[in-house]
């Protein structure tokens, strides 16, 4: 039994376990993509943006 | 009817024998039974045909260079890049720019001082250029208009009343709201640097009307506009050397950010949709083999009947 099978036999198989699958899932993936989108655009931009410089104008 | 519908719509799909492949391309053509000589004529029409559409077309962009304008050349600008955006540092100092320079003439009638928080001021800083300004207000209990000091809902003040002011006090040439100039003018950000930085003495032989300036970028060359930028003619807060081509770039950031504030925004939403999208591509292309097998591996067996029934 390979990879895909032991996935499909511990999470998939019963519908309660791919329920929680799919909603678990479905959040890591919406996090992973927001976070690490927003932290590829903050690296392109470093410097630039007005996070970076708003320390000096702040008292 | 069923026989019909099964010929069309299931077995021409189906077919997968390589060799049949010969005579669909042949009953698609008209040409085959041409004879060599008629063959070699259309030929040699459609080869002259062609390369005259692309001699015509290397000589159209060719004629461009007579045009009365000058097309700006490209500048790197950092919001141009696909994942760039605005230079918040250079767009702040374009604010000094337009705030001691353009807006002597120009107004910016779209935008507001809240606007400028958190993209170029804090709130307090904000708060506090509202405040220079006087705003007209009202009507107040008697009916009659008031200046107060600035809000941040207020909108940048203009400098005249209206536009027939403007031009009265412009020789008749209306120097144009700058709230979304950049989409306005063909070459966008390239064409306001190059025609804030390309004012020169007119060519022998251009004669220009009095009140009038030569610029090469402008249509037609004769420009209303004075020169406005000039190496120290302000002094930036942040200690940046003024030089012109400096203030040219940094109003000209500000512009840009000035009529696409939600461009940074746009751009992460971008990076997001194409991160997911690629992920659903997969699923997708999963499902499709998945759905077409069936199709795929289905066979049709044809039994011709039998002769002797």
């Amino acid at each position: 039994m390979g990879l895909a099978g032991t996935i499909y036999q511990t999470l998939f198989r019963r519908s309660s376990t791919a329920a929680i699958t799919i909603v678990i899932g479905a959040y890591a993936t919406e996090r992973i993509i927001d976070e690490g989108s927003t932290l590829l655009w903050k690296n392109y931009n470093k410097g630039k943006l007005w996070d970076d410089i708003k320390h000096k104008y702040e008292k | 009817m069923a026989a019909a519908v099964g010929r069309i719509s299931a077995s021409r799909l189906l077919k997968t024998n390589s060799s049949l492949a010969p005579f669909q391309v042949c009953s698609l053509s008209t040409a085959h039974s041409w004879t060599r000589g008629r063959k070699l004529l259309w030929t040699s029409i459609g080869v002259v045909a062609g390369g005259a559409g692309a001699l015509f077309l290397a000589l159209e962009t060719s004629v461009k260079a007579t045009d009365i304008e000058l097309h700006p050349p490209k500048l790197p600008w950092d919001h141009k890049k696909i994942l760039g955006g605005y230079d918040h540092r250079s767009v702040r100092r374009g604010w000094e720019v337009y705030k001691n320079v353009c807006a002597a003439c120009h107004s910016m009638r779209y935008l507001c001082y809240r606007d400028l928080v958190g993209a170029t001021h804090t709130e307090a800083e904000a708060k506090a250029e509202a405040e220079e300004q006087m705003i007209e207000d009202g009507p107040n209990d008697v009916g009659e208009m008031f200046k107060r000091p600035g809000k941040l809902s207020d909108h940048v003040p203009s400098p005249y009343p209206n536009e027939e002011a403007a031009r009265a006090a412009n020789g008749g040439a209306y120097p144009p709201d700058l709230s979304y100039i950049i989409p306005a003018r063909h070459g966008g950000e390239d064409y306001v640097f190059h025609l804030l930085t390309g004012y020169h003495e007119p060519p022998a032989g251009v004669a220009l009307r009095e009140g009038l300036h030569y610029n090469p970028y402008f249509v037609g060359g004769a420009i209303g506009m004075a020169q406005a930028l000039y190496s120290e003619i302000i002094e930036y807060e942040d200690g940046t050397p003024a030089t012109q081509s400096q203030l040219a770039k940094d109003v000209t950031n500000f512009l840009a950010w000035a009529a696409f504030p939600e461009l940074e925004e746009r751009k992460q939403v971008g990076i997001k949709s194409i991160a997911l999208l690629s992920i659903l591509l997969f699923a997708t292309l999963y499902l499709k083999r998945f759905r077409f097998s069936v199709m795929k591996t289905r066979k049709i067996q044809y039994n011709p009947p039998k002769k002797d029934v």
